[in-house]
């Protein structure tokens, strides 16, 4: 073999055409290419399914599968009574990749975390500025503020001390941009000249290490040999970046890729009846909404609100928008998150009540309003014109006449964070699996001024509660918080919550133990072939 | 003929400050807001907002804005991506040889079969040949991409299983990219299999992306056939007792091909646009893809570099057919 050519051996269907077997390679393929391979300096999701989920550990992680945090760098940690320390010891024998540019000399230590976090937060890190230095994931999760210092306390063990008590802290860290670089590496490129290589280059801890990529078409990758949880089942990952779903599917059908993201809902039929294809499901860490503008008339008074509610008929949106992929959501929180309510009783469907309400609330005769409907596709909601459009209906027999409005998707995002909405088609997918990353982002007085909380709603009794529920890391004490922060929201209204979608994966039976991940990302250690 | 060349080349400079006016004045135009669409339904306070702004220079005042851009240009440098941070120079010469390759085996396929099929459609006007000719013409340019790629696809890879599905090379060969263009690194590799791998993939794209320009040339050649075969010298030709194959081939074709030159130069446009679905369909990682997605983020660097680059080729391609024109043409060269 001539030298800088290399063969890769792959397994499963893909062999059936190579005529060859050996190492076990898995072929995904992804929808996109990725920003770059920093993941504090990205937010899309591409980027995170090549950077942090393959490349990189952090502090704590969330268990495969579910939103359940684990210990992963860090081995154990304790939080002060106050609420305002948070202690991580941290693991012992963690190796950092070993690269055609970097052979860690050390393992990873206390000095890797402060690094990572610090160029982040601290304006004057000499890190802090390359590759654009912008982290937005970090400033939106208000970790700047958050954080008052962070402190090694020797090289084992690190402390975090924040200026107010912040229960959701924790699943913070086991976000995406919390992941932990190497700092020896980190000097060694600087030394060279080239700081950005850290970003280009990555090197990490995480089970799998970066050998190729070629943009917009694949990146490859091979198992980290001495990864600290055992080395990975599959010795070679491959993203073959395919941006249709209709190809990706032929793809997954002829055998050159074992897993693909996002099918064609058209397609799923098809896929069911596959005999080479598992189609996976599961309800998406999501929920889509329609938010009243709290602040404008005739929705600042909660009669109206409720009545709206129960002229929704949600089963036919379901059907007709969601085909299948979609399930009725009652509270602002979707089931698979801890401390959602099942005894919340959500509104019925009642057009002749909704009318009676509307009447005592001054308005027999209906008013006029707007629907914005978004003009993008997102995971909560597949097509929020039609969504509109038979929202409409529906408000149009109870005397309210609705017009739809729409705009450019950057516009409509801006505007309607500036409120010039009445009611607003949005939608969220959770960050970190903490039942806040829904309720107070979303809802909380703080975001109703220009910002995510397009209700514009600020309740004193809803706000007391998530702010109590901050406080304590009791999860029991938590959980009963935001049990009954649920039961307020529903009575009082601000949404009609509409749908948590249905996430489907298809996946070549081959493939042994592949869970979605309710982030929506793709994680492929675990992972084997047959 | 120096006149020719030299208000030719004249001609460049306002073409070249109009495209750049032109791409930085639309992406702007367009609604949307590069920081809003980074940062999707979270939202930033306004402060941040402002900040970021501030970081990409996008609070500066329009004219500074394109001034600054426009004396980069001048330097070579078309800016940082929004999105990647990366130069778009760099993003650019990456991606572009996929396209190149591309659309040169489109452009070979399209000439290799169109000319032969409107010369014979032309001798045999009225024919049933001919009409199936132009008929074909006639469906593949008005062939949606899109769905002419899939149908090839789900028949060619899905159900015969004679070609790949999408890519530019099987996932089993890999070696480091030395031109970019995969036919010729995949023969330099010398790896066994990876040639025919690479020309494998390359059928599929090759057709679709060439079919509209094929069906273009195919009615170009055949309408001037026509009016060559009217002439009188054609007529002379006959009447001196010519073979019927000499008289097409040597003295019609000669000056038909004329107008299809110019055809073909036009079409290296038509194929850059083409090749924006076609790469999509088939995962083929060149600039049309990029561009569109570039255009949706409002990564406006990108787009404003993307754009001049792919004008500047355009425009020297028709500016060497514009000269090759004039060297075939005597009558062109000597008007001025």
């Amino acid at each position: 073999m001539r030298p800088g050519v290399h063969v890769l051996v792959v397994t499963g269907a893909l062999a059936l055409t190579a005529g060859s077997v050996g190492a076990k390679t898995l072929v995904y393929c992804s929808e996109g290419s990725p920003e770059g391979f920093n993941p504090a300096l990205y937010t899309a999701g591409t980027t995170f399914d090549a950077s942090s989920r393959q490349l990189f550990n952090r502090l704590v992680e969330f268990e495969r599968g579910t939103t359940k945090i684990v210990p992963a760098l860090a081995e154990s940690w304790t939080v002060s009574k106050d609420g305002l320390t948070y202690t991580f010891k941290l693991r012992k024998g963690v190796k950092f990749h070993n690269t055609k540019n970097f052979s860690p000399s050390r393992d990873f230590n206390a000095d890797d975390v402060l690094f990572s976090f610090d160029r982040q937060r601290d304006a004057n890190h000499p890190f802090h500025k390359t590759s654009g230095g912008q982290y937005e994931y970090f400033v939106a999760m208000d970790m700047a503020a958050l954080i008052k210092d962070i402190e090694k306390v020797d090289s084992q063990t690190v402390r975090f001390h924040l200026k107010r008590p912040e229960a959701p802290f924790i699943a913070n860290l086991g976000m995406d941009f919390a992941s932990v670089h190497s700092a020896e590496y980190a000097n060694k490129m600087a030394a060279a000249g080239t700081p950005e290589k850290l970003d280009l280059d990555p090197v990490g801890t995480g089970p799998f290490q970066l050998v190729a990529y070629q943009k917009d078409a694949v990146i490859r990758y091979k198992a980290h040999p001495s990864y600290w949880a055992g080395k990975a089942a599959i010795d070679n990952l491959v993203f073959a970046i395919t941006p249709d779903n209709s190809v990706r599917y032929q793809k997954l059908k002829a055998g050159e890729c074992h897993v693909m993201p996002y099918p064609n809902p058209a397609d799923l039929d098809a896929m069911r009846k596959d005999g080479s294809i598992n189609l996976l499901e599961q309800e998406g860490l999501n929920v889509g909404y329609l938010a009243f503008n709290t602040e404008k008339k005739p929705f600042n008074n909660r009669k109206v609100r409720q009545a709206l509610n129960m002229a929704v008929n949600k089963d036919a949106i379901i059907d007709a928008v969601f085909q299948g992929a979609g399930k009725k959501a009652k509270n602002p929180i979707p089931p698979t998150i801890w401390s959602y309510n099942d005894e919340v009783v959500d509104y019925t469907y009642n057009p002749p009540e909704a009318k009676r309400l509307l009447a005592e609330a001054g308005y027999p005769n209906g008013f006029e309003t707007d629907i914005w409907a978004m003009p993008v596709q997102r995971p909560y909601n597949p097509n929020a014109r039609r969504m509109a459009e038979l929202l409409q209906a529906d408000f149009e027999k109870v005397g309210v006449k609705a017009k739809i409005v729409s705009y450019e998707w950057g516009e409509y995002l801006k505007r309607s964070k500036q409120g010039e909405h009445q009611t607003v088609l949005l939608g969220w997918t959770g960050d970190n699996g903490d039942p806040d990353n829904f309720l107070y982002v979303l809802l909380g007085c703080e975001a109703a001024k220009d910002s995510a909380n397009r209700a514009r709603w600020c309740n004193k009794e809803f706000e007391d509660l998530l702010l109590q529920a901050k406080q304590t890391s009791d999860v029991a004490e938590r959980t009963a918080l935001y049990k009954e922060a649920q039961l307020v929201f529903k009575s009082e209204a601000p949404w009609v919550t509409i749908a948590h979608s249905v996430v489907f994966k298809p996946v070549r039976k081959e493939v042994v133990d592949f869970r979605i991940d309710p982030f929506g990302g793709h994680v492929f250690y675990g992972v084997d072939l047959k | 003929m120096l006149r020719f060349v030299l208000t030719r080349l004249g001609i460049l400079i306002p073409t070249f400050i109009g495209v750049t006016l032109l791409t930085f004045a639309m992406i702007r135009l367009i609604p949307g807001d590069p920081v809003e669409l980074l940062v999707g339904e979270r939202g930033l306070d306004p402060v941040r907002h402002a900040q970021l702004r501030a970081e990409m220079g996008l609070d500066r005042p329009l004219l500074e804005q394109y001034w600054h851009y426009i004396s980069g240009v001048f330097q070579g440098d078309l800016g940082k991506s929004i999105v990647t941070k990366q130069p778009v120079v760099e993003e650019f010469f990456t991606l572009f040889p996929a396209t190149v390759e591309l659309s040169v085996c489109a452009m070979l396929f399209a000439v290799a079969l169109g000319i032969p099929a409107g010369i014979l459609a032309a001798a045999r006007r009225g024919s049933v040949f001919d009409h199936s000719v132009m008929g074909a013409a006639l469906t593949g340019y008005s062939m949606p991409i899109f769905w002419w790629g899939l149908l090839l696809i789900i028949l060619f890879s899905g159900i015969l299983g004679w070609t790949p599905v999408s890519g530019r090379i099987s996932l089993l060969y890999f070696f480091e990219p030395v031109t970019g263009f995969m036919l010729i690194d995949s023969w330099l590799s010398g790896e066994p299999g990876a040639f025919t791998s690479a020309v494998r993939h390359l059928i599929l794209p090759t057709v679709v992306l060439g079919t509209i320009p094929l069906a273009v040339i195919a009615r170009q050649t055949r309408s001037a056939m026509l009016e060559v075969l009217h002439e009188d010298y054609v007529r002379t030709a006959r009447a001196k007792g010519l073979a019927p194959l000499r008289v097409i081939g040597l003295h019609a074709l000669r000056n038909a091909l004329i107008p299809v030159i110019t055809v073909i130069g036009l079409q290296v446009g038509v194929l850059f646009s083409g090749a924006v679905l076609t790469e999509t369909i088939f995962s083929w990682p060149g600039i049309g893809k990029w561009i569109i997605d570039s255009i949706h983020r409002r990564d406006y660097p990108s787009v404003q570099g993307g754009i001049l680059l792919i004008a500047t080729t355009v425009i020297i391609v028709n500016l060497l057919v514009d000269l090759l024109y004039g060297l075939i043409n005597p009558r062109i060269r000597h008007q001025r």
